[in-house]
């Protein structure tokens, strides 16, 4: 009937080349690397990121990406061919106890499998960075020029042998046989070392004070703000030194320093009086922090309450802190409250501002309004 | 191993063309499991890349891993027919599995469905999908990735939106619509004329643009590649390669019951009337049938879907019992799966089956809804409706360019996802380069429009 008989063969070994599934795959991986770079400050917010991000790296979480179709909305009831004994009305699977969405998703869309990215902090950060085109920290003008040290800079014919710069003395023998007849391979002429030099280097210690208002007004949506633009802000002051030490004050109406670990779950109480954590700022940073060793940053988060009567005193030790520090950030975390005059605090940041002090201050609403303040305050300090 | 698989299979050929099966050679290769997870996934031994592929290979590597997935065989229909063999399986299951893949053949070859999309496309799927991936490719290395993967983001999703009654190489609408040529003059319009009053004769319609398209359109695939206004030609390309494969797909789709069942019916009669086979092979081989035809899980005693091998096998078996094999083959060659359950699905085999319709409510309650016939065999049936996908057409492409469709939500009982068709909105958008508009039903069955 056929002219032509069937055939069998094993090895056509062509497919083995490559693997079409998992090249598709790396393909949908990078387009979640996109999706969740697009997506940091939410995927950021809860993680216990402060310390050491330079080993720190996060997972994520993350669903399939769906080519979606079109598809008929979900109905209200679903009904299927099925086999099998058990009379109209049969019950075959009891309601799930949990309601409706986790039932009709598993029910419908199979088991779902999720998978985790794992993340390193620094490339989040750098991402960051880019995408928001910030300007690097500038250090402190006229930080005093100490701590002199060698650095390398140009080359000699002569030097230590430790120091012989190899690829350099090979292109010394390249050009030179280029030139001659018969040459040697190397010459004593052909050598160069790296000579060092002993230079003044401006210092690349930071510092950052991170000050937090635990008053009782401050709620934990509040804190969470918090906690996350004190991440970025510090990431960012990480990027520009090379060995940056960091300093948790919380107060209401008095002040304590804290390790990390428990800086962010503090809940105080009671008054604010913000002038407690100022004075013990600025404490920390004449015993700890010697100004002209130290590029040093104030961040301070709050609710922008504080009590009346310690208004002059908050705004005479911020001014000296300013006049110290290279630069000082406020965020007001109640952003999403109404109110018709600005706080208490951001009364006195504006006044320090006008007088040309390196201040800024930012309202947090929202995990978008971190991004904007971050924007701000390091816009401001390349221009402070 | 491959020597007795290859003695096996020649027997088998013979059998069956003793007993009448008429098909296309078929090419049998042994590939690695990895190869079979691939073509499960793809479709296709090789296709076009796009990362929802990689979504899907992922998922059936992890149903592998779990178990709940095997693959036996793949068979490509054509002239002639490829079919891919595991080369892990038993020679017992690989035995049946060849006998199977001669019931497909034979099934692929005379199948009217079959045979016009065979007839349309010459016969060599697999070497026609690689030279689109190849196409493909090559528009990755000179368009880059990013654009080419546009086009297949929004190609992809229509996949299933093709009229299958049109031919695949499809001419556009005619220009302009036929004229209508003036009535010869007779006596009787001659005196209509002269009657008093009449109403002055129309002057002639200004020529009007013909609607486009000029009756609501199913095939957007198709549409787009023709009528998109700002589409590069390798990009018509892309949409056209998609529509190919997807009418390629379309008969192995519509006609899954009866052609997994004619299969099976055949795999169980080769074996059966296969003397040469050794007796513990043979053995295994029934084995390995009774998995794959019977109807639910071994610790089940319910399904909730239903085995389209073991639904197909138990029809094909009752024809061919009451009305004889010549029957079956008339039947094999006129029906597709609609015709096919509603034909031959009978009260008795309802009810000898245990088929009922389930019905599961938003609280994860499902029920035993009926036994009743029509409705088992219109929830069989259901989901297989207009290739499986919701009823949208190209309304109007409207003057400025935009792309109008709709959503038939009447015959589809209710509106469209709209997280979902604003998604594919948005990838049409992006290679239509206009605005895209789709009308469809909300919740409450109120008309709305999403924009994209």
């Amino acid at each position: 009937m056929t002219e032509r008989a069937s055939g069998m063969t094993a090895q056509t070994p062509w497919y083995e080349l490559f693997s079409r599934g998992a090249r598709d795959w790396l393909r949908h991986n990078q387009k979640v690397r996109e999706a969740v770079r697009a997506n940091l400050p939410e995927l950021l917010a809860g993680a216990d990121l402060i310390t050491h991000p330079q080993d720190r790296t996060v997972l994520v979480p993350v669903r399939f990406l769906e080519h979606a179709r079109f598809r008929l909305a979900d109905a209200e009831s679903h009904a299927g061919a099925g086999q099998g004994k058990g009379e109209a009305g049969a019950v075959l699977r009891p309601a799930s106890p949990r309601g409706a969405p986790a039932a009709g998703g598993a029910g419908r869309e199979g088991n779902e499998i999720r998978f985790v990215l794992e993340l390193k902090v620094d490339e989040i950060v750098d991402w960051l960075w880019e995408e928001l085109a910030l300007p690097d920290l500038k250090p402190k003008r006229g930080a005093a020029l100490d701590e002199p040290d060698y650095v390398r800079e140009g080359w000699d014919r002569r030097g230590a042998r430790a120091r012989l710069d190899r690829r350099r003395t090979v292109k010394e023998a390249v050009k030179r046989r280029a030139m001659q007849t018969a040459p040697l391979p190397f010459t004593n002429d052909d050598l160069r070392f790296r000579q060092l030099v002993r230079r003044a280097t401006p210092a690349v210690n930071a510092a950052v004070i991170f000050a937090l208002d635990v008053s009782g007004s401050m709620q934990e949506a509040e804190r969470r703000l918090a906690k996350t633009f004190f991440f970025f802000a510090l990431q960012g002051v990480r990027r520009r030194y090379a060995k940056v030490e960091t300093v948790f004050l919380a107060h209401a109406v008095d002040a304590w320093e804290f390790p990390e670990a428990q800086f962010f779950q503090v809940a105080g109480g009671g008054g604010t009086i913000a002038s407690s954590v100022f004075r013990l700022a600025r404490e920390q940073l004449a015993r700890r922090f010697d100004p002209a060793r130290y590029n040093a940053y104030l961040f301070y988060a709050s609710d922008g309450e504080n009590a009346a009567e310690d208004r002059a005193a908050a705004a005479q030790l911020l001014a000296e802190l300013a006049a110290q520090l290279n630069y000082v950030g406020y965020v007001e975390t109640d952003g999403a409250r109404f109110r018709p005059h600005a706080s208490a605090m951001a009364e006195i940041f504006a006044e320090l501002k006008a007088r040309g002090l390196p201040v800024g201050a930012a309202r947090l609403a929202s995990l978008d309004d971190v991004w904007t303040a971050i924007r701000l305050f390091f816009r401001e300090q390349a221009t402070a | 191993m491959n020597d007795a698989l290859r003695d096996y299979v020649a027997g088998l050929e013979a059998l069956a063309r003793r007993l009448g099966l008429a098909y296309f050679p078929v090419d049998f290769e042994l590939v690695p499991s990895s190869l079979m997870t691939e073509i499960a996934v793809y479709g296709l031994p090789v296709r076009m890349p796009h990362w929802s592929f990689g979504v899907r290979y992922i998922h059936q590597l992890v149903r592998q891993a779990m178990g709940h997935s095997r693959i036996f065989e793949v068979m490509f229909p054509g002239d002639p027919c490829r079919a891919y063999l595991m080369d892990g399986n038993t020679l017992a299951e690989n035995t049946l599995v060849a006998a199977h893949v001669l019931g497909h053949a034979d099934f692929a070859r005379n199948n009217a469905l079959f045979a016009r999309f065979h007839e349309m496309a010459g016969g060599n799927i697999i070497e026609m999908a690689a030279s689109h991936a190849r196409r493909i490719d090559r528009a990755i290395a000179e368009e880059g990735l990013a654009r080419v993967e546009a086009v297949l983001d929004a190609a992809l999703a229509l996949e299933s939106h093709v009229d299958v009654t049109q031919p695949l190489h499809r001419a556009p609408y005619p220009a302009e619509p036929p004229q209508q040529t003036p009535a010869a003059p007779d006596a009787f319009r001659a005196r209509f004329e002269r009657l008093p009053g009449a109403p002055a004769r129309a002057a002639p319609a200004a020529r009007e643009r013909p609607p486009l398209p000029p009756y609501p359109e199913p095939d957007l695939l198709w549409f787009i590649a023709q009528y998109g206004p700002d589409l590069a030609p390798w990009e018509r390309d892309v949409f056209l390669a998609v529509r190919a494969e997807s009418l390629y797909f379309y008969p192995v789709f519509a006609c899954q019951i009866m052609n997994e069942g004619w299969a099976s019916y055949w795999h169980a009669r080769l074996l059966r009337e296969a003397d040469f086979l050794p007796q513990d092979l043979y053995v295994s081989a029934i084995k390995a049938h009774s998995d794959v035809v019977r109807p639910f899980a071994a610790d089940e005693q319910v399904a909730l879907a239903v085995n389209p091998y073991h639904l197909g096998f138990a029809l094909w078996e009752r024809i061919v019992e009451r009305e004889g094999l010549a029957h079956a083959r008339r039947v094999r060659c006129e029906e597709d799966d609609f015709g096919f359950v509603r034909n031959y699905l009978d009260r008795e085999t309802v009810e000898s089956l245990d088929l009922f319709v389930w019905e599961q409510k938003n609280d994860g309650e499902i029920r035993v809804r009926s036994r009743d016939l029509a409705a088992v065999r219109e929830a069989i049936l259901a989901p297989k409706y207009n290739y499986g996908a919701p009823r949208v057409f190209v309304r109007a492409l409207a003057l400025d360019g935009s792309l109008e469709l709709e959503h038939d939500a009447a015959t589809d009982g209710r509106g469209l996802d709209p997280a979902r068709a604003r998604a594919v909105l948005g990838y049409v958008r992006r290679v239509w380069r206009r605005p895209v508009r789709l009308t469809t039903v909300d919740a409450r069955g109120a008309k709305i429009q999403l924009d994209a």
